[in-house]
């Protein structure tokens, strides 16, 4: 039998993305060295994380910001063993879900300056910023999060908090 | 067959460029007024079907994002096509046929801006013969327009007319982009984009969205003085290939026309989705109109081209004819796909 042919066509598509009046604020907020969370009028939750401007659960508007702080617990995690191409953290490295204090729903981001294994649900963490100056309008501008040096958080409390139905 | 009607059609105004907002935010104002003005209570939604396309926002799975914009908790029951959401109200219809549901929300959205359409449109050819040449959305429209003014009685003239008929009616239209009074012999005189096709002969690169609210039997009738009844629906593909196809007449246009029962009677309203004018022309041919229907009031696709949404524009316009009075019996009509591969023919009638 003939080996089976494999073609290779490059495809490249170019695109000017606008994130929209919602991703804007928070990007915008980065660029400052804030974190921007935005409330929903109808459930009063409050999300982050560069959200669409909408609350996914009543299809409204978000438009009261809400400063929150770089602080919060990890609610899941995971540790990467599998390296893969255009990767600029070595492996083994922690991609956590991080619900910062006064957000109802958790973000993603690295966790550093802590060994993998020592990584855990409940562990308080803080944001990594870039230098004032180098801080541009993307998730960037937080290099990763890592421990707070704080005791841990009662974990369950913090999952309820995320619930939809809250 | 069960009584399915459009009783609310909403739409975002088509905009060349809307860098302001994202998908979701343009989405969500239409949801709401459609739904409001449905007066269909939320709960008795029993089905929401979408279409977009992520090659326009160069994301993958970014349809997902327009959930957002229509409350999906407690879950609800969805789906989504990869296509015009002309094509998910054919989804919506169906199952309302079943029986399990009453009412269904529909919508299509896209941005085409962020990207060059007409070269993101060329990643729905076949990856292997067609798309690696990039032939892109245009210049595949001009070589149909050539085979069909070398292969039929049609003249660039007509063309002409189809653009200035459509921007002209399109001043009617608040929610339309290109609109005026041109005149044939300036569009004539115009300099060929891709030969022989000018820029007045192509639809304008459009941001939007568009939902429409179906209800059955009852629910309809309560919450509609005058519902748009869907008499009949279908839709149909041609060869993927274009060399396997004759591009001068729509063949699949023509058998869904039949199916759907459009020509049984006298059409008040035709809607086409014809993003350039010699489309219309093939349009018109295969669906053998007779004179008294008025094409496209709206202005069509060549007054706002919002891509994933103007199919369902053109069901939406329709039935705003047949709700408001000014129509009794109207033919919708969407495209998918290179040179009118695929057409869907949807007759909508009063009471």
């Amino acid at each position: 039998m003939s080996d089976p042919m494999i073609v290779t066509m490059p495809i490249r598509l170019e695109y000017d993305y606008s994130p929209g009046a919602g991703r804007s604020r928070f990007l915008r907020g980065l660029e400052q060295g804030k974190i921007l969370g935005e409330r929903c009028h109808v459930c009063h939750k409050v999300y982050v994380g560069g959200g669409s401007g909408a609350c996914p659960r009543d299809g409204v508007p978000t438009e009261e910001v809400v400063e929150l702080p770089d602080v919060g617990t990890i609610t899941t995690f995971c540790v990467v063993n599998v390296p893969f191409a255009g990767a600029t953290v070595q492996i083994p490295y922690v991609s956590a879900s991080i619900l910062l204090d006064g957000a109802d729903i958790p973000l993603m981001h690295l966790i550093q300056e802590i060994p993998a294994e020592e990584v855990r649900m409940g562990m308080r963490v803080r944001a990594e910023w870039l230098p004032e100056g180098e801080r541009i309008p993307s998730m960037d501008t937080i290099k990763y999060f890592k421990p707070a040096g704080e005791p841990d958080a009662a974990i369950d409390d913090v999952l309820k908090r995320m619930r939809a139905d809250a | 067959m069960r009584d399915v009607a459009v009783v609310s059609f909403a739409q975002a105004p088509s905009r060349r460029r809307v860098p302001e907002a994202n998908e979701v935010e343009i989405l969500m104002p239409v949801v709401a007024e459609a739904v409001e003005k449905s007066g269909v209570p939320r709960e008795k939604i029993g089905f929401t079907c979408s279409g977009s396309c992520d090659y326009l926002a160069g994301q993958p799975f970014a349809f997902v994002w327009g959930l957002e914009a229509i409350a999906a908790w407690p879950p609800i029951r969805e789906s989504h096509v990869e296509m015009d959401g002309a094509w998910a109200l054919y989804e919506a219809w169906v199952l309302l046929q079943e029986g399990e549901i009453d009412a269904a929300l529909v919508y299509g959205f896209g941005k085409s801006s962020p990207g060059s359409i007409r070269d993101v449109m060329a990643m729905q050819l076949d990856p292997y013969y067609y798309a690696p040449m990039w032939p892109d959305a245009v210049s595949l429209a001009a070589l149909q327009a050539r085979a069909m003014l070398d292969g039929t009685d049609h003249t660039e003239r007509e063309m002409a007319e189809v653009a200035a008929r459509s921007r002209r009616d399109a001043k009617a239209n608040p929610h339309a982009q290109v609109t005026g009074d041109f005149d044939v012999d300036m569009i004539l005189a115009e300099d060929y984009l891709v030969s022989p096709l000018r820029k007045s002969d192509c639809a304008p690169i459009s941001d939007g969205a568009a939902v429409v609210v179906l209800a059955a039997d009852d629910l309809a009738r309560s919450v509609s003085s005058r519902p748009a009844w869907i008499r009949g629906i279908d839709h149909r593909i041609e060869p993927h290939s274009l060399g396997a196809r004759d591009l001068t007449t729509s063949e699949s246009t023509a058998v869904a026309a039949e199916r759907a029962g459009a020509l049984d009677d006298k059409l008040d309203v035709v809607e086409l989705l014809a993003p350039f004018t010699h489309q219309e022309l093939i349009l018109r041919d295969a669906l053998n109109l007779k004179n008294g229907s008025a094409i496209n009031p709206s202005g069509g696709a060549l007054a706002a081209n919002p891509v994933m949404a103007a199919g369902l524009i053109r069901i939406g316009e329709a039935a705003a004819r047949i709700t408001d009075g000014s129509a009794d019996r109207a033919l919708a009509h969407a495209t998918s796909g290179p040179c009118l591969q695929q057409n869907l023919v949807c007759v909508l009638e009063g009471e």
